[in-house]
Parts: structure tokens; sequence; C-alpha cells
């Protein structure tokens, strides 16, 4: 039976990708990333993890020793945020359409400039197209969990795809909270060893990462397009496994708030549970209002997320991003495509809030709810919270 | 504190025992008398079959896997540009866990990592570095055909002083390449691995020697193979070997290995003037003999600190 501790978010991370028996951990340092990868070099250095630690001179070189290891059939865990995920764009579309299955937590954090170690989603949704499968966590149980599960979605061979891990960087990464960390039987009952589909040995030669003609090119780019969406049963499946064995169950869109409300959040991350608060205290004042999470962001949970909005007059889609000369924020764009042409499509109010590690607090959603019931926040998108220096 | 190194396993290369394999099928799509295809196809002959090459982004990665053909008769892995080093490194760790792990039986394949000059000593220079320093035990081959010619021939910082390329052409106010050659060899070799060679598909036997000692040896290997780019240089196809020939007799591109930190070199006892190299090639064409002599002065001055590199760790062999 696994056991119930007090520890922080980034050490249960860690503690996932133990249980998990990765191979190979290739990492850079980068706040607010670095306690976990010190936590696994620790677990390598005392013999409670046997893995090559690979401590790369750059994050760019921290996905490509991955790859490289991944194609050597290795399992292998990463870790990054922010400038070290830029770092590794090029990279990124490289592991997936190569399908090497590896699991990297990415402590969002802000893009520079200016340079900030706080938390938003703009270091992920720069790299919202590489055709990984994205999960966002709300708290240290599901880091913990999913981190465990996202081995599992990756590496069965229907998908065989990298898996990022989105996890608030410092507002989740740094908090300590009770978790249960379940033991290595468990886990190895749940997490069989890998079985690579394909791997680079001499006693079976392939050729990986070829030139792709024009010929080929699009055919190779729809492939793997097809392996993305063709994860999400999947996803799904791992995820009812996971419930069954542990007890916590995790949807692709959960729902809490008044049945049927005329009015819905949207959030992904750690801010949910704020917004959770806000939405509870604003139904007790008698307001009909919900909350819509989601978990998987990519690939897109299409009729997931139409069911949990059905009946919905207005969402309010909360980005914690800014998509500068677009016309709203990322999420934001998801969902307005998504309803566009639809008889029930509701009212999107956009509203990009917490950039930078800016505090988003109850009272800030009790606020942006008003202002979007009295019609204040209508079309585009507003950025929440702007001082004025005038 | 010196190590002695030891090449366990090493088994000489004759003319007699030669190797039929090759690794690197035939029917590739490189240029005619390209160095860099020779020059693969013999490193690939020495290692054999039991390894896993990663290729970085280059004419050689172009030339040998547009799908649905491939060249590559052992898994062959091409990621980027800039990042073979880390790719090999990768590679290298997850053997080595799974070895250890006894996931993945029998003996360790040989991890060979190709680049060519830009990818080797510029865009990739700080992967390589990372992986030299981090002590993978894999063999990164360089093959320098002195400019970016995947590309269409632009200047990369092993391009030698006064060739005229796309983006360092010569004209009414500049000599073409306007520095020297970026020492790539003395780079590596500042990060004490094992085992640093130079080498040339002129002398084959020495290279494949080369290649033998670098997969025997336990830690990284740096070799840098000079390759003709008749595309590139202006040169006759079938005159690349006898360049790069000239090269090397020339003193231009010396031949020595630095072994666990000690320089060998093996003298060029009537070595040829440089005109005679220069002359074989296009790009050098607009040279005056005063630009000539600047570059003869300058092969001389480098090839006197190899010498003194060698006397000093007491290395110098006289020719053959």
């Amino acid at each position: 039976m696994g056991k119930r501790i007090g520890t922080e978010v980034s050490l249960g991370v860690a503690e996932a990708a133990r249980l998990a028996n990765v191979d190979v951990v290739s990492a850079y340092p980068i706040t607010p990333q670095t306690h976990i990868v010190e936590e696994l070099s620790e677990y390598v250095a005392n013999g409670h993890l046997d893995a090559e630690f690979i401590p790369v001179e750059s994050e760019h070189s921290a996905m490509s020793a991955a790859v490289g290891a991944g194609a050597a059939g290795a399992r292998v865990y990463t870790a990054t945020a922010a400038q070290g995920l830029a770092l590794m764009h090029e990279i990124l579309f490289i592991a997936s359409s190569m399908r090497l299955p590896m699991v990297m937590t990415v402590a969002n954090r802000a893009l520079s400039g200016p340079i900030s170690i706080w938390n938003d989603h703009s270091d992920i949704m720069a790299e919202k197209d590489i055709g990984w499968v994205q999960l966002f966590v709300e708290n240290g149980q599901e880091a913990l969990d999913l981190t465990l599960a996202a081995f599992a979605i990756g590496e069965d061979h229907r998908v065989l795809l990298p898996v990022a891990v989105n996890m608030d960087g410092f507002i989740l990464s740094h908090m300590i909270e009770p978790m249960v960390v379940p033991d290595q039987e468990e886990a190895d009952a749940f997490l069989p060893a890998y079985e690579p589909a394909m791997r680079l040995d001499p006693k079976n030669p392939v050729t990986m990462g070829p030139v792709g003609m024009p010929e080929v090119y699009t055919e190779a780019k729809v492939q793997c397009e097809q392996a993305l969406l063709g994860s999400k049963p999947v996803v799904k499946e791992v995820l009812d496994r996971f419930a069954d064995q542990f007890g916590r169950r995790y949807e692709l869109v959960e729902k809490n708030g008044k049945e049927n409300a005329k009015a819905l959040f949207l959030t992904m991350g750690a801010l949910g549970e704020t917004c959770m608060t806000a939405v509870d205290g604003l139904i007790k004042d008698g307001e009909d209002v919900g909350q819509v999470r989601l978990r998987l962001w990519r690939p897109f949970p299409e009729e997931e997320f139409l069911e949990a909005c059905r009946g919905a007059e207005r969402i309010i889609v909360i980005d914690r991003a800014l998509s500068p000369g677009c016309i709203n924020g990322p999420l934001a764009v998801d969902i307005k495509s998504l309803f566009y042409g639809r008889d029930d499509a509701p009212e999107i109010v956009n509203v990009i809030a917490g950039l930078g590690g800016r505090d988003v607090t109850t009272e800030d959603f009790r606020e942006i709810y008003a202002r979007a019931s009295g019609g204040e926040l209508d079309g585009g998108y507003t950025v929440w919270g702007v001082k004025s220096y005038a | 504190m010196h190590k002695e190194i030891q090449f366990p396993g090493f088994k000489k290369i004759t003319a007699k025992n030669m190797p039929w394999d090759k690794v690197v099928a035939s029917g590739h799509r490189a240029c005619q008398g390209c160095g860099e295809i020779l020059a693969m196809g013999m490193v690939m002959k020495a290692v054999g079959r039991d390894a896993i090459v990663a290729n970085a982004t280059g004419c050689m990665e172009i030339v040998t896997s547009p799908y649905p053909q491939s060249a590559w008769e052992c898994p062959w892995i091409h990621v980027a540009f800039e990042n073979t080093g880390a790719v090999a490194s990768g590679i290298e760790a997850g053997l080595k866990a799974l070895h250890r792990k006894g996931r993945v039986q029998g003996e360790m394949p040989s991890v060979i990592a190709f680049g060519g000059d830009g990818a080797t000593a510029d865009i990739g220079l700080q992967s390589l570095s990372g992986a030299l320093e981090r002590g993978h035990n894999f063999v990164y081959v360089c093959l320098d055909n002195e400019a970016y010619m995947n590309t269409g021939i632009q200047r990369s910082s092993s391009t030698p002083w006064g060739a005229s390329t796309t983006t360092s052409p010569a004209g009414s106010k500049s000599k073409g390449q306007r520095t020297f050659k970026k020492n790539m060899p003395a780079i590596a070799a500042a990060h004490d691995i094992p085992y640093v060679a130079t080498a040339s598909p002129a002398f084959h036997l020495d290279l494949m020697n080369k290649v033998r000692k670098a997969v025997s040896v336990e830690g990284p290997a740096y070799l840098h193979i000079y390759s003709p780019c008749p595309t590139g240089w202006r040169c006759k196809p079938e005159q690349s070997i006898e360049v790069a020939k000239l090269a090397v007799t020339s003193k231009v591109f010396p031949l020595y290995e630095v072994i666990g930190g000690e320089w060998h070199l093996k003298k060029t006892a009537k070595p040829k003037p440089v005109e005679e190299y220069l002359k074989t090639q296009r790009r050098f064409r607009h040279l005056t003999p005063d630009d000539i002599a600047i570059i003869q002065e300058h092969v001389d001055w480098e090839y006197a600190r190899l010498e003194r590199l060698a006397a000093m760790t007491d290395s110098v062999e006289d020719e053959e």
C-alpha cells in the first residue's frame, strides 16, 4: 500500500519518475524546475534509482540527449521551464515526429523579457503545436499521479508519443502538500517495463530521422497528427485504469459548481482551485455559475469539452498567457473556433490573468464574474489588473 | 596526473585484411569525387556493423537518407544540425543503462557521431564540448570540407584564409575568407579526452587505423578528417584524393594524434610548397604571390607549433 506523506510537489514528481524506474534523466537546471532533477540526481547518487543522469550543458541538449536515449530504447525523463523550454523548441517537434515516448514536466513559467521566474503559461502556449500529448495538473497529488500515468500513455504502442505534464511553477511546484505515494509494487503493476516499438539496434538496423521530400512530408505529418488524435481514448483508458488501481479518478475535462450553470469559468492548471473557491462563494450568493477545468490540452478533448459546456450561455475563458497581436489568448482562440458556426454557441469572454506570477485571487474571479455579467467584458480580450501610472 | 591510454581489442587494418563489408552502401547521392562520403565509408568499414551512428544535418545526412531510401546498413539517426554530440550522449547513456539493467544483452555497440565542419566547429561546438567534457564513450568524426557545402558553399570558421566562398567572396575589396581556420582538433584535445587524431582519405590505412584506435579507447575520441569537396573547392572530382594528398604533403593539413595529451606527429621530410596545393582549387585562384606567401608563413608557423607540442611531449617521429 502507498503511504500518505507531506512533501514538496516537485519532490513528489521526482518520486513518480523514480517509481517509473526511468533509465535516463537528462536535464539542465532552470527555476522553478530544479528541485525535481536535483532530487532525481540524488536518487541516482545514492542508489535509489538505477539510471544514467546526464547533466547536459543546455536544455537544447537535454532534449537532444533525451531523443538519443529514447531512440536507443531507454525510458527517459526530463523537466524544464520557460527559456529552457523555448531553447528546446526545435527538438520538441523532432521527438514527437520520431514517435519517441518520454515524459517531461514543464514547471510553467513566464518567458523573458523582462526576465521573470514566476508562473504563467506563456512558455507552453508557445509550444502548443509540438505534437506532444499535453496534460495540465492542478495539485500535488495530481502532479505525482499524472507523471506516472504519462509514461503509460506515451509508451502505449497505439500512441508512442512524448508527453508533457504542465505544472504551474512555484504556485504548485514549491508547495508542500499531502500526497499519497504508491509503493514500488503498485507502480510496477500499473507501469510495466518499457517495450520500445523500435530502437537503434545493430541486430535490426533502422534509419531514424531521414530526409522527407515533398512527396512524403505531408503524409508523415498527418501520421503524427493521427497518432496524437488517437491518443485521446488511450489517455482515458490509462486514467480509468489508474482510478481502478489507486482510487483516484481523473477526467479529461472536469466540471464543478452548479449543474447546467448559465455562466462557466474555464481554467487550466493550479488556478482551477482558486476559481473553485470563488465559484463556491458565488453560488452561495445565489449566482448561477460553474467551472470547467481542462486537464488534457493536446489533443483537445472536443466532445468532452462540449458536453461539459452544454447549456451554458457564457464561458469566461481565463488565459494565463498573452498572444500579442492575436484576437484572443491562446486558450480562447481554441474555444472560439470550437464553437464557431454552432447554434448553441455561448458568449465567450476572454480574460488574461496572472502573467509573470501576478496573484489571481478569489476576489479577482468575483470581479471578473461581475463585470462579465454586466456586459463589460464583451468581445476581444481583457488583460486583467493592468496598473495605470498616468 | 598522467594516465596511460590503452586501445583494448585494437586490430590493425592492412591491405591484406581490409574488410570487404561496406556499411555505407553504394547508390547514395553524394557528388562525384566527394571526399566526405569516401571518408565516411572508410570510417564505417573500419568500425563495422556493430555500431550506432548519429549524423548531424549536412551533406552526408541529405545524400544518404532521402526517405524511403537509406544508404545505412547499421542503425542510424539524424536529429538536427547542432546537437549531434548531445544525441550521441543520449544514445550512449541509454545503452549503458539498458545493458547494466540486463534489458539488452551482449557487447555494447560503438557509438559514432558524424558532423561537418559547420556542425562541429560552429553551431554544434557547444553540444560537442559538453559531450566530450562529460566523458561519454563515443567517437566524434568531423568531416571537414571547409565550408557549409550543403547550403551552397558558405564560409564556416573552418574555412581557410583566402578561400572564396559565397559568403566570403573574393572581390576588389576582399581576399575571400578573412580569418585562418579554427583549430578544432586542438579544441577537442583541450578537453583532455583520451584520443584525438587528424586523418585524410588519401591515407586510407592511416585513417582506418585511427578509427580503430578511436573506437577501442575507453571514453570520448575525436577524429578530424580532411574531406575534399570538388563542388565547393572548384577542383576536378577525379583529383580530390590527389588534392587531399597534397594538403598533407604541403603541411596544410598535417596528420597527427593526441593520445592522452601526448602529441604524435609524423614529420614530413620534404614538404611541398603550399602553392602547389592552392593551385589545384579555383577557390584560391584570385590569390597573388604575396597572399600565397602569407599562407605559406602561416602553414609553417602552425607546423612548427605542432612540432614543439610533439617535442614537449617527447613524441616526434621521423617520416617512415
